[in-house]
């Protein structure tokens, strides 16, 4: 007898995180590193979830709330400055980003 | 294997699978369209673990409010695919990277170890109060939510209207034009 145990949402929420790392490492476009990093912020969630759910408490439910509000937050004001950089310098590609040396 | 199995097999697959095609796709957009896919998955998994105010949450700020943003700016600046300019690695990028992903298979190995979670079940949920002794309780109604944040996170709660205020005002900022007293 095959059952969802909470050890499937963990492992869910490992690969949600990996590939989200990896992307983070791997991307030059400084959008998909912002994506990337919501992907991170989303398996969290999933872990945060299943834990809740779990044990009863709400505790982690409420704590996705607040992570939902920071995630928000973070892409508006990374846009922002993505914008920002792009009027300045005409691309959204990370190695155009070293101001500090040229 | 009955429907619950599948159904969490389903969105699994896809919410893994949408990732990856959103970390290796050329074209921005199609990355954030393959995004939307993967946090509706995560959504609909939210809904099998029976939190249901944070699926409708999921996809109303996510795949509504934040996927919308990303594709307006993706068009607004006009990205297209990626060029053949190939990345330089640095050593201390390569480091930190060889590190981290260390550490990731650290944790893998722990989850599967220690068994974390593997023989624990799905307790039932019972509707009546609101805390047990000193912890708030998993409910599906959306009151428990308001209860927990009414209360217990007070703090927390003004702290995140005080960032999104915050935000926004520097958002504001960011994007106004320099006055032309600055250029000349």
């Amino acid at each position: 007898m095959e059952t969802i145990t909470p050890q499937h949402f963990l492992i869910l929420s490992f690969l949600l995180f990996t590939v989200g790392f990896l992307g983070v490492l791997i991307r030059r476009n400084l959008l998909l590193v912002l994506m990337s990093l919501e992907l991170m912020l989303n398996g969290v969630n999933v872990a945060l979830v299943s834990f809740s759910r779990t044990s009863l408490n709400l505790d982690g439910s409420l704590f996705v709330f607040f992570i939902m509000t920071v995630a928000a937050t973070e892409v508006a004001v990374g846009l922002a400055l993505l914008v920002a950089l792009y009027k300045r310098r005409r691309s959204v590609f990370s190695e155009d980003t070293a101001l500090l040396k040229n | 294997m009955n429907a619950v199995d599948l159904l969490f097999y389903f969105f699994a697959t896809l919410a893994v699978g949408g990732g990856v095609l959103m970390v290796f796709s050329r074209h921005p957009v199609s990355a954030a369209l393959f995004m939307i896919i993967s946090l509706v998955s995560v959504a609909a998994l939210f809904v099998l673990l029976e939190a249901f105010f944070l699926a409708i949450l999921q996809v109303l700020v996510y795949a509504g409010a934040v996927m919308v943003l990303f594709l307006f700016i993706i068009m607004l600046l006009d990205v297209g695919p990626e060029g053949g300019k190939v990345s330089r690695l640095k050593l201390i990028t390569g480091f930190a990277g060889c590190v981290s992903v260390g550490i990731l298979i650290i944790l893998l190995l722990q989850l599967f170890g220690t068994g974390i979670g593997d023989n624990s079940s799905w307790p039932s949920i019972e509707m009546s109060p609101y805390v047990n002794g000193e912890s708030l309780l998993f409910s599906t109604s959306i009151k428990n939510f308001g209860y927990g944040l009414f209360t217990k996170y007070m703090l927390p709660l003004q702290v995140a209207g005080f960032l999104l205020l915050g935000a926004m005002v520097g958002v504001i900022v960011l994007s106004k034009k320099s006055l032309p007293t600055e250029e000349r």
